[in-house]
């Protein structure tokens, strides 16, 4: 076995857990043994092993900036997701990557930024929204739209709470069911799309959350005049490789693990609209 | 085609056995066709005796079945339910075994590797599956270190085809029934009127040097027209074909056909026909520990595009009914593999026709496609 096998897992340590929601939670990892810094673009996914359970993939969620902190933000949902929820500081996770395509942060300096994200969707697109924050002279308008099931769902409440503060940045927040003390939106976050302002001329919009919640998405921004090529959406497929080996993340002729994550929505246009593909 | 420009030479009817014996000494592990339940199936082999000789199969959608055959042939008979798949991308691979340390784990070495092999009966369209499985495992930014040991240092003897199977269609492919290149050693049997020889073309200099310790004669003229009839008969009683020129764009076309649920009410989502395709590739992963706890592993498994869990995601498998998984299949293998690949996913080898419980035939399938027998996207 040498270091080169793409399927072989590098043990990192948990630094620090946090709870986000009931079912969701963020662990901040490093090298065991202190090992080289991890660099990864906005965007990219890793694979991560709890020992003898299995791998899942999972978005990177931290600033890209900050290569010495490995950051996932996992929600359970099944056997390997609930095993990293039990992780505790100073547990060990295997981690293969970074894998997959980026945001095009670099590429659209200039325009007006749109995201918009749908419930645990807002963890692979933290990256970006920090990269865009970090360098925030370089762009237009930057809005994020983000839509929850409740407000107990609602995700990285302190950054939210931040860039909001942000003088030049626009946050949306909304909620499928309110509570008693929800003064916010309510219904769903295709709903705000007409409500935000941009230029339809000079943007790029980045989308991530359920597969309909983005063909909604996509339909609204399309409507305002937004070219099919500056919108950029994250797929989630079946993974259980993440190097083009295994097949099970195909859509049409492309592999998500490695055409995607990240796709131009004119690339998967008429794939999106055909059942089962 | 192409005989003069190789070196080519003639052996007599014991070579076959001799070949083996030479790579064996050569050290090469011996893999070749052998008689198993019914079929001829491909394992190890240490002598010429272990080939079955006299053998002849007859094939037809959802049927196989082998057969005697008096003139004592070696290569009677066509592909069967194995393909070398089953050793350069196996059905089961160990990629790794963990052992806990503390609170983390670390990586066990891999035990050593078999000795190199050599495949012995591999015919023209094994070689094109074999050369369609190089560019996926081979062909990318980082190789699959499984394959790479096991083709690395595989030594091919191909067997070029005197006679198709019942659901072969690899001249319209074009991938048979004579391979130009891609071998070592490639052997024509010649067994007309009482004559039973081999042209043997030299492929490579160490197939040379195998040739060198089995008696052989240059091949003359005759010889190679013999040869060279022998898959000229073999091309001329091909009763299926395909016609790929358009297909990728017919198929996509009909994304939204009807006609693949026409297909999928006789489709059992059964999987036989990716498990018995030489280039299919999909595999899962397992991961599992002992009793303790403290040793885990890693499998590799051939998967198939066919099982529902393959699509699995939150909130349920993308390809729920069978009609979306045997679209993925067909699509894939016939469209979208040009794509990804550059080429088709299909070689022609008739295995999936064969081996199909309910006898769907892809090139019938094809077909329908692209004559626009089956409607176009419903709108
Ligand atoms: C590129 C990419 C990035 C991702 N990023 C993130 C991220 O940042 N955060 C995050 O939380 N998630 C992310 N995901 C999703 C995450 O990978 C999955 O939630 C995870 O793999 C689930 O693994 P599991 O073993 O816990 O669940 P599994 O046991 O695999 O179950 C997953 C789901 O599949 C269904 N399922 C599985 N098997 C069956 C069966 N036999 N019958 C019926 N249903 C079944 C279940 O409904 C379950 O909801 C990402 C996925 C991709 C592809
Ligand atoms: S699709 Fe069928 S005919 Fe084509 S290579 Fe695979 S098994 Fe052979
Ligand atoms: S096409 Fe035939 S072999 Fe393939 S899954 Fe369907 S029934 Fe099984
Ligand atoms: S995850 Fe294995 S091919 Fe993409």
């Amino acid at each position: 076995m040498t270091s080169l096998d793409p399927m072989a897992p590098v043990p990192f340590r948990v630094l620090r857990t946090d709870r986000e929601t009931a079912d969701t939670f963020t662990l901040e990892l490093a090298p065991d043994e202190g090992g080289p810094p991890f660099g990864f673009r906005p965007g990219q996914f890793n694979m991560l092993y709890v020992f003898g359970k299995g791998e899942a993939p999972i978005s990177i969620s931290g600033d890209p900036g900050r290569r010495d902190r490995l950051v996932h933000t996992t929600r359970v949902v099944g056997a390997v997701t609930a095993g990293m929820g039990a992780l505790k500081k100073g547990d060990v996770l295997g981690v293969r990557g970074p894998f997959g395509t980026a945001w095009p942060v670099d590429e659209t300096a200039g325009s007006d930024v749109i995201f918009i994200a749908g419930g645990i969707g807002l963890a692979p697109l933290r990256p970006a929204i920090l990269h865009v924050l970090a360098n925030r002279r370089r762009y237009g308008r930057v809005v994020l739209l983000y839509g929850a099931r409740t407000p107990e769902d609602v995700l990285y409440r302190r950054d939210l709470r931040r860039w909001r503060a942000e003088l030049d940045m626009d946050v949306y927040v909304t909620v499928d069911r309110a509570s008693r003390d929800w003064h916010g939106d309510v219904g769903v976050v295709t709903a705000l799309v007409p409500r935000i302002p941009f230029d339809r001329d000079n943007c790029v919009a980045m989308l991530c959350g359920p597969e309909v919640m983005m063909r909604f998405a996509v339909l609204e921004l399309l409507k305002r005049g937004i070219p099919a090529s500056m919108v950029h959406l994250s797929m989630e497929r079946n993974m259980k490789c993440a190097v083009g080996f295994c097949g099970h993340c195909q859509v049409g002729p492309h592999f998500v693990c490695k055409d995607g994550p990240v796709f131009r929505y004119d690339e998967l246009a008429r794939l999106l609209k055909i059942r089962e593909v | 085609m192409g005989f003069s420009e190789r070196e080519t030479l003639v052996v007599d009817a014991n070579a076959p056995g001799a070949i083996v014996s030479a790579l064996n000494r050569a050290g090469f592990e011996v893999i070749g066709p052998t008689v198993e339940s019914g079929s001829v199936v491909y394992g190890p082999i240490s002598t010429g005796e272990n080939l079955p000789r006299g053998f002849t199969d007859t094939q037809e959608p959802g049927h196989y079945r082998l057969n005697p055959h008096a003139d004592g042939s070696y290569f009677g008979y066509v592909v069967g339910p194995h393909s070398w798949k089953r050793y350069l991308h196996p059905p089961a691979v160990r990629l790794f075994a963990a052992r806990r340390e503390g609170k983390g784990f670390a990586l066990e070495a891999q035990p050593q590797e078999a000795p190199p092999r050599a495949f012995f009966g591999v015919r023209p369209c094994e070689l094109a599956a074999i050369a369609r499985q190089d560019r996926i495992f081979l062909g990318g930014a980082q190789p699959d270190p499984t394959y790479r040991t096991n083709r690395e240092g595989a030594f091919l003897v191909a067997v070029q085809c005197g006679r198709a199977g019942g659901t072969c269609f690899c001249a319209s492919m074009g991938t048979g029934p004579r391979a130009a290149a891609g071998f070592d050693l490639a052997l024509t049997e010649l067994s007309d009127g009482g004559r039973h020889e081999f042209v043997v073309e030299i492929g490579s200099p160490r197939g040379r040097d195998i040739l060198a310790k089995v008696p052989h004669r240059l091949a003359t003229e005759d010889d190679l027209n013999a040869a060279a009839a022998v898959t000229a008969r073999a091309q001329a009683g091909m009763g299926r074909s395909l016609e790929a020129e358009g297909l990728p764009k017919a198929l996509l076309a009909g994304l939204e056909s009807p006609r693949w649920e026409t297909t999928a009410a006789r489709c059992l989502s059964c999987a036989n026909c990716t498990m018995v395709c030489p280039t299919c590739f999909c595999t899962t992963v397992e991961d599992t520990t002992d009793l303790t706890g403290d040793h885990a592993e890693r499998w590799r498994r051939w998967d198939s595009c066919f099982t529902l869990d393959f699509s699995y995601i939150h909130g349920g498998a993308v390809r729920r009914t069978t009609a979306s998984r045997y679209r993925q299949w067909l699509t894939h293998k016939f469209a979208t593999w040009f794509e990804q690949f550059g080429e088709s996913g299909c070689v022609g080898c008739g295995r999936c026709i064969t081996w199909c419980p309910a006898g769907i035939d892809v090139t019938e399938e094809a077909r329908a496609f692209r004559t626009g027998s089956a409607p176009k996207e419903r709108t």
